[in-house]
């Protein structure tokens, strides 16, 4: 027996608007949980209910005034960090990208071959290296030293982005500029730079963001809770073997993962057309 | 010297552009004394001088230190003089370097000379020099930031795989010393470490595999889905889905830490709660591994229904409505049509996703800290474990930073393969001439 074309396609639409479903409920289950659990005023999770009875916003007053946990001072460090490392990684990785877009000069393939094999390694290959480094400089424990690290590593990426989108730029506008005897510095600064700008965005956005991501370089460099970012603090809130503190963990997460998915959201078409553009060459 | 072999030169039977070169070789600026650039001469003789006085000693003893790695414990800090070596070597690069370009200068302006050119005034020099070289001032802040946090500590850590810095040998107390390849035939040869190895290796590989094909797949099969112009309120449907990515990866990694706990996850509680029994996630083997692999799914589909969803979209609908007019069904249509239009697309991106897991710490670390512990295993490697988790252990934990630095090696040279094959495959690398 052949089915009509008609339920056919009706059986099709149904199958997909299942699949549809089960995305949809995986993807909000932990998130609806999370905020859930900030809102349980127990201060445990044993309740298979995911909306608590009582729901109430202690969670959240108690983590703001909590002595052991500096949230407020977390979470100005994470935004402070990461402000400062948007803003230093697209000045540099500006210049280097300008320069292997638009120069010829002796070194340049091997100087791009060795900012894309370096980009493929996590800091956290040279652990030791990074942290027997920072104490000689006298940097642990230090913001600064996180940034060095941060803005190091965002380097040689962040320089392939955006030299993809420079070659975008035609030539013959440069060169224009040039016979009117505008300097190279002129034409990076008053052209290449404001053309640019939706490129030098989404570096800035993905640098902003890491600081927000990254657990391991700022747990082993920053020792001490005052320093710490929001990832090391909230991590320790339930990494403890004996740690019951998820309730308080969860406000915390609540309070910095809503500000994140909304800018990530609203700014998610430059994040895909960024990571995807980056390795077509 | 490609226009040299191609142009006859006539340089008058003269000589001067190798006497010059010559003379700057056995010393800095004496060429350019010689080409009758007094100024230029000058400043390359005094720079040279002031090395000579300042700093000679200096450098040569840090370079022994950097073979020795200190004598004396305690007085001589074995980290500290291999750091100060390597600088000075860098810097002896360097000067090697601007020696070489002093033998080079002399040379190209010797050449003018014997064609009976003019040699450039020293005004002249400056204006080349900076024309030339102002490539290399965008790069310079760059490059030296690069260096300093991740070059150097990259080079720190291969020097680190060939001495036997762990925690029986920590300096100042000790002396580190060179040890050659032992602490990588030790992976092999030491019976406890091979097997850890081979174990944590193998399930890096399968590890990184199953989650890109499995992100991949995922992605394509949802990014098909919602392509379909007759589902409603897709777009909604899309950004509800990008949710998983929008938030802090760490903090889902927490949250999911939670939702899988043995005893009071959220998830067992609804499956006792229905009858069913508890279900060791995060606890025994097989089951942590399922969890890592589903958690990580669960992070990293909406970037690949992204990108999916933007090629789908890119494909011109004419092919379709022509396969529609040969009477193809719609699995033959997606087999030949929508199928190879993306993986090729795709390709690349994949190379770059499998690089990525087989390096993806922070799920492993942050969901379970590798675990499940197991007893005994060399380094404290649990059994999620992958090889970047387990150099963070026995950083940390065992403060084997021999054996860390040695395993960092090999992660390198496999994924830096892949990368490097990766670029050389891309058209923006064959159609680039090398440029001289």
């Amino acid at each position: 027996m052949k089915l009509g074309k008609k339920t056919q396609e009706r059986l099709y639409l149904a199958f997909c608007y299942t699949i549809i479903l089960i995305g949809v409920i995986a993807v909000l289950y932990p998130t609806v949980w999370i905020v859930g659990s900030a809102l349980n005023p127990n201060n445990s999770l044993f309740s298979s209910r995911i909306i608590p009875e009582g729901a109430s916003l202690d969670n959240f007053r108690e983590l703001l005034t909590h002595d052991e946990y500096p949230y407020l001072r977390w979470y100005w460090n994470t935004l402070k960090i990461a402000s400062l490392n948007a803003i230093f990684s697209v000045v540099l990785t500006a210049g280097c990208a300008y320069a292997f877009s638009k120069f010829k000069f002796w070194g340049r393939k091997y100087g791009m071959i060795t900012f894309l094999v370096i980009q493929m390694f996590p800091a956290l290959m040279a652990l030791v290296a990074i942290y027997v480094v920072l104490n000689m400089l006298g940097l642990l424990n230090t913001h600064t030293g996180l940034l060095l690290v941060y803005v190091g590593g965002a380097v040689p990426f962040s320089t392939w982005l955006l030299k993809g989108y420079f070659d975008t730029i035609p030539n013959s506008l440069s060169e224009s500029a040039l016979i009117d005897g505008a300097s190279s510095f002129r034409i990076f600064w008053s052209i290449m730079l404001p053309l640019a700008k939706p490129m030098l965005a989404v570096v800035a956005m993905f640098q902003f963001v890491n600081p927000f991501n990254d657990f391991i370089l700022a747990n082993i460099i920053l020792t001490s809770p005052s320093q710490r970012t929001l990832a090391v603090g909230l991590f320790n809130m339930v990494s403890n073997q004996f740690a019951n503190d998820w309730t308080l963990f969860s406000a915390g997460a609540v309070l910095a993962g809503i500000p994140m998915m909304i800018l990530f959201l609203s700014l998610q078409k430059y994040f895909v057309h960024g990571l995807s553009g980056a390795v077509k060459g | 010297m490609k226009a040299e072999s191609q142009i006859t030169v006539d340089y008058n039977g003269n000589k001067q552009r190798y006497i010059s070169a010559a003379l700057s070789a056995v010393f800095m600026g004496l060429g350019q004394l010689f080409n009758k650039q007094y100024i230029k001469g000058s400043i390359f003789i005094l720079y040279t001088l002031s090395l000579l006085f300042t700093t000679v000693d200096k450098f040569a003893s840090s370079l022994k230190g950097l073979v020795t790695l200190g004598t004396t414990p305690i007085e001589d800090h074995s980290l500290f003089l291999m750091i100060e070596g390597i600088v000075a070597a860098f810097l002896l690069l360097v000067i090697i370097g601007i020696h070489l370009f002093n033998v080079w200068d002399a040379y190209k302006n010797g050449q003018k000379i014997d064609l009976g050119e003019e040699v450039p005034s020293l005004k002249g020099s400056i204006k080349n020099l900076t024309d030339n070289f102002s490539a290399y001032l965008y790069i310079g802040p760059g490059m030296l930031m690069m260096l300093v946090s991740v070059i150097f500590p990259i080079i720190f850590t291969v020097l680190i795989a060939f001495t036997n810095y762990n925690i029986n040998n920590l300096p100042p107390g000790n002396i580190i010393s060179w040890v050659g390849f032992r602490n990588f035939t030790d992976l092999i040869h030491l019976a406890s470490w091979r097997a850890t190895f081979v174990r944590v290796f193998s399930w890096t590989v399968v590890w990184a595999v199953l989650s890109t094909f499995m992100s991949y797949a995922t992605g394509l099969f949802l990014a098909i889905v919602l392509n379909n112009p007759k589902i409603k309120f897709r777009h909604i449907f899309r950004t509800v889905m990008m949710i998983s990515w929008a938030i802090p990866g760490f903090i889902s990694m927490l949250i999911w830490r939670g939702l899988l706990n043995v005893r009071f996850g959220h998830i067992n509680r609804m499956l006792t709660s229905i009858g069913f029994e508890a279900i060791p996630w995060l606890n025994e083997a097989m089951w942590a591994r399922v969890s890592a692999l589903g958690v990580n799914l669960w992070l990293s589909f909406p970037f690949t229904m992204a990108v999916c969803l933007g090629l789908l979209q890119s494909i011109p609908g004419e092919l379709y409505e022509a396969a529609t007019v040969d009477g193809a069904t719609g699995l033959q249509k997606f087999k030949s049509i929508t199928l190879p239009l993306v993986l090729k697309q795709l390709a690349p991106l994949l190379i770059m996703q499998f690089a990525m897991q087989f390096n993806n710490f922070g799920i492993i670390y942050l969901l379970n800290n590798g675990g499940p512990a197991r007893f005994g295993a060399a380094g404290n490697a649990g059994d999620t474990d992958i090889l970047i988790s387990w150099v963070y252990k026995l950083t940390l934990e065992v403060m084997r930073f021999d054996y860390a630095a040695a395993v960092s090696i090999l992660i390198f040279f496999m994924v830096g393969g892949f990368s490097i094959w990766q670029f050389v495959r891309t058209k923006s690398f064959k159609e680039e001439e090398l440029v001289q």
